[in-house]
């Protein structure tokens, strides 16, 4: 029975892309410097260290609820991953998800589904992400032709952490993952930075804008959730008042996204809304 | 018991006629005056109404004097009061005499309350085509005053007063600047001069066709045209306001700059429906529309979405969007048979979705409006609360349920269980460009004047308001979804 499974890891159809057809990772990131970076002149910032992606399987990004969020981002993927502050090339194990199909028995029934699409009923193993959950009902993607429902298997990746200054107020995630030729969708990423403030800068709020779904934190406090099937749009979400301490401070992040185009900006917004710039970033 | 069901009839009857409330008779208001944060207007025939919060009114403001439609203006720390001192056709004649008088204050109750001498400032003989009654007074941008009077009998006329003495510029000629109108007022907006007056029946009860109309011009003095480029001296006017719910009978504008983008007007209806047909004083908010004044309207009860100024989004409790099965769209392209009629679909009803919300303090967010329960606001009035200048305060609940929008102590928005807290009550103005502008009664832990604001697309809080910017506006769009809820 093992040798009928036909087994395909990273099961979107997307995913067969011809990654080495992709623009460069350079057009998009370059390797961090030694010198303390500062926030671009509206007060985004660029340098973070972005580990590859982890890959966990979502055929739609409808599936982001905040329930499933939470639910997903509290699980651990690697060691210290909500404390580490990770350097340029370090190495982690993490727990990554792949869809194995197996091929379908027989052609399903006239009127059950469209052209790719078997008929399953919401619920039933291997309906997807969310089925039965908050997310139930979601749309499926459409399937291979003749094969059969997905099941998630969890699998130990060794995923390298990258530190970059991106070239663009925003950081493409997608390119990350598709300049260094990994898994661009189904996937989540971690990214972290470390800013430096002289002074304490109290009443501060983080300002966001992920495609997908996110989660942020500062010095170890969650500042923002982003839920729902979501754009990158520059100050989407914004944090309660928050206070920049004196000294080194940890923003840390994870983006999530079924098949979309992953990337995000983050920026320090003062009371009047005005960018914070006086900060510098590690 | 008597008392209670009265009680509770007239809370209802308040919150259903959305007009101040209290006992708020009067005709011909002057433009509602602040004094030491009282509220004071006065009508024809002498006296005048006091309120604590532009809300709930009664009588006890004085003025001597007696006669026709007074008007008031604050210049420094004195108020000016204008009257006519008699009754125009209505008394038997056309003479009439218009007369200006001073006060420190408009509290009867304060040691400073003393008017001084009245000044003859123009008048109108018996045989003149004019009615010298209905003064209406606007100091200029220039600091120049100007006084318009008169009524349906002649001309209304423009004459310049000096703000400092209240008294006629030495020399100063009167001028025409309209007919079939009364009771007029004068403002100005952005470069622009307003005339207002009142046209059609006054003082027939529910059977009055009073209203208020406007024309503009480029100087004080005219032509004033309406917007057919027709002059008022030929009887043009561009209706502001008429009648309009259970109010009949418009007259006699003021209009009162709060601050910045909110503006509201007075004016009375001959007749309130609500209030046994009598003549009321009402405040409502005054929009502007290509450098047209525009009536606003008492907001009402109802369902609304609040939708950001700022991007489009809708205020919406954060609770997980849960999908409903109808399916349909491009994913119900395949195997349909479009053959088959089409069935409507139901929206998802707050039972379908209630027990997938956590409880307690909920926070809010903006998101897509999707009819979606937890995106439905029921903004109901709570007139025992008090209120302002044109509505009371509101409570703003998830529809069918008690989860109240509620200002938090972190200058926070969330929802919790209604219990009548002044964080949880809320001041809706409608802004001069007919957007919202919503403001908790109080905040936990400061006396800030903050107000409901977009810190990001989809990210309330409470912050400084600010007319200049779109996070500090909203929209209220009746929900008429059809459901079966």
């Amino acid at each position: 029975m093992k040798k009928a499974l036909f087994s395909v890891a990273l099961a979107f159809c997307l995913s067969a892309m011809n990654l080495n057809a992709q623009p460069p990772l350079e057009n998009y990131f370059s390797p961090a410097t030694k010198e303390a970076a500062t926030p671009d002149n509206e007060g985004f910032i660029r340098r973070w260290t972005l580990l590859e992606p982890i890959t966990k399987p979502n055929r739609s990004n409808t599936v982001f609820t905040d329930s499933y969020l939470r639910e997903a981002f509290s699980q651990e993927y690697f060691k210290n991953q909500f404390t580490m502050v990770p350097k340029d090339g370090q190495k982690v194990k993490a727990k990554c998800q792949v869809e194995v199909r197996q091929p379908m028995p027989a052609a399903p029934a006239p009127g059950a589904g469209g052209p790719n699409r078997p008929a399953r009923p919401a619920g039933a193993p291997g309906a997807g992400p969310g089925a039965g959950g908050p997310g139930a009902g979601a749309p499926m993607m459409m399937g291979f032709r003749g094969m059969g429902p997905a099941q998630v298997k969890d699998t130990i990746e060794t995923l390298v952490w990258h530190k970059y200054d991106s070239k663009l107020y925003n950081n493409k995630l997608f390119r990350l993952a598709s300049g260094l030729k990994k898994t661009v969708y189904g996937v989540m990423f971690w990214a972290v930075t470390t800013i430096e403030c002289d002074e304490d800068i109290e009443n501060v709020r983080m300002a966001v804008g992920s495609n997908s779904g996110s989660m942020w934190w500062l010095n170890g406090e969650e500042a923002v959730l982003l839920s729902g099937d979501r754009r990158m749009v520059a100050d989407d979400v914004i944090s309660d008042r928050l206070t920049l301490k004196k000294g080194k401070n940890i923003v840390r992040g994870v983006v999530i996204n079924g098949p979309g185009m992953s990337d995000f900006c983050l920026r320090f917004l003062d009371e009047d809304g005005k960018p914070v710039k006086g900060i510098r970033i590690l | 018991m008597k008392k209670i069901l009265l009680a509770s009839l007239c809370a209802m009857n308040c919150a259903l006629s959305f007009g101040q409330i209290g006992a708020p008779f009067i005709h011909d208001p002057s433009t509602v005056m602040e004094c030491e944060g009282k509220y004071y207007t006065f009508g024809t025939g002498g006296g005048g109404l006091i309120s604590d919060d532009g809300w709930s009114w009664h009588s006890g403001a004085e003025r001597p004097g007696g006669g026709a439609a007074p008007d008031a203006i604050k210049i420094g720390d004195r108020y000016l009061i204008i009257y006519g001192a008699t009754g125009g056709g209505l008394g038997g004649g056309h003479a009439g005499k218009i007369y200006t008088m001073w006060n420190k204050t408009l509290d009867p109750k304060s040691p400073d309350f003393k008017f001084s001498e009245p000044i003859e400032v123009t008048g109108s003989e018996v045989d003149e085509d004019c009615d010298a009654i209905d003064p209406g007074v606007l100091l200029a941008p220039d600091g120049r005053m100007w006084l318009s009077y008169g009524t349906y009998f002649g001309f209304i006329r423009i004459v310049e007063l000096d703000p400092k003495t209240g008294a006629r510029v030495a020399g100063n000629v009167a001028k025409d600047i309209a007919i079939d109108c009364e009771a007029t007022d004068l403002i100005y907006h952005n470069g622009w001069y307003y005339l207002l007056g009142t046209h059609g029946t006054c003082c027939d009860g529910v059977n009055s066709t009073y209203n208020i109309v406007v024309g503009r011009s480029r100087n004080v003095t005219g032509p004033y045209l309406d917007n057919m480029g027709r002059d008022m001296i030929k009887g043009g006017g561009k209706m502001l306001v008429g009648a309009w719910g259970r109010r009949t009978g418009a007259g006699h504008f003021g209009r009162m700059v709060l601050e910045e983008g909110v503006e509201k007007f007075s004016c009375h209806y001959e007749a309130d429906y609500d209030q046994g047909g009598r003549s009321v004083l009402a405040v409502q908010p005054l929009m502007w529309k290509n450098d047209w004044p525009v009536a606003g309207e008492n907001l009402k009860n109802g369902t609304y979405a609040i939708i950001s100024e700022r991007r489009g989004y809708s205020l919406e409790m954060s609770v997980d969007f849960v999908r409903q099965q109808a399916g349909g769209g491009m994913m119900g392209m395949f195997g349909r048979n479009n053959a088959e009629p089409a069935k409507p679909l139901d929206f998802q009803n707050l039972d379908e979705v209630k027990s997938t919300w956590p409880e307690g303090k909920t926070r809010v967010r903006i998101g897509d409006y999707m009819f979606r329960p937890h995106q439905k606001w029921a903004i109901v009035g709570v007139p025992e609360k008090g209120g302002t200048l044109d509505n009371p305060y509101f409570k703003i609940v998830i529809e069918g349920t008690d989860r109240a929008l509620t200002a938090n102590s972190e200058c926070e928005v969330e929802t919790a269980a209604y219990t009548g807290a002044d964080e949880q009550l809320w001041r809706i103005d409608q802004l001069t460009d007919g957007t919202y502008r919503i403001m908790p009664k109080a905040v936990p832990g400061t006396d800030k004047k903050l107000a409901l604001i977009s810190a990001g697309d989809s990210t309330p809080t409470l912050g400084k308001f600010d007319f200049s910017s779109d996070n500090s506006k909203w929209n209220l769009k009746l929900v008429n979804d059809g459901s079966k809820n």
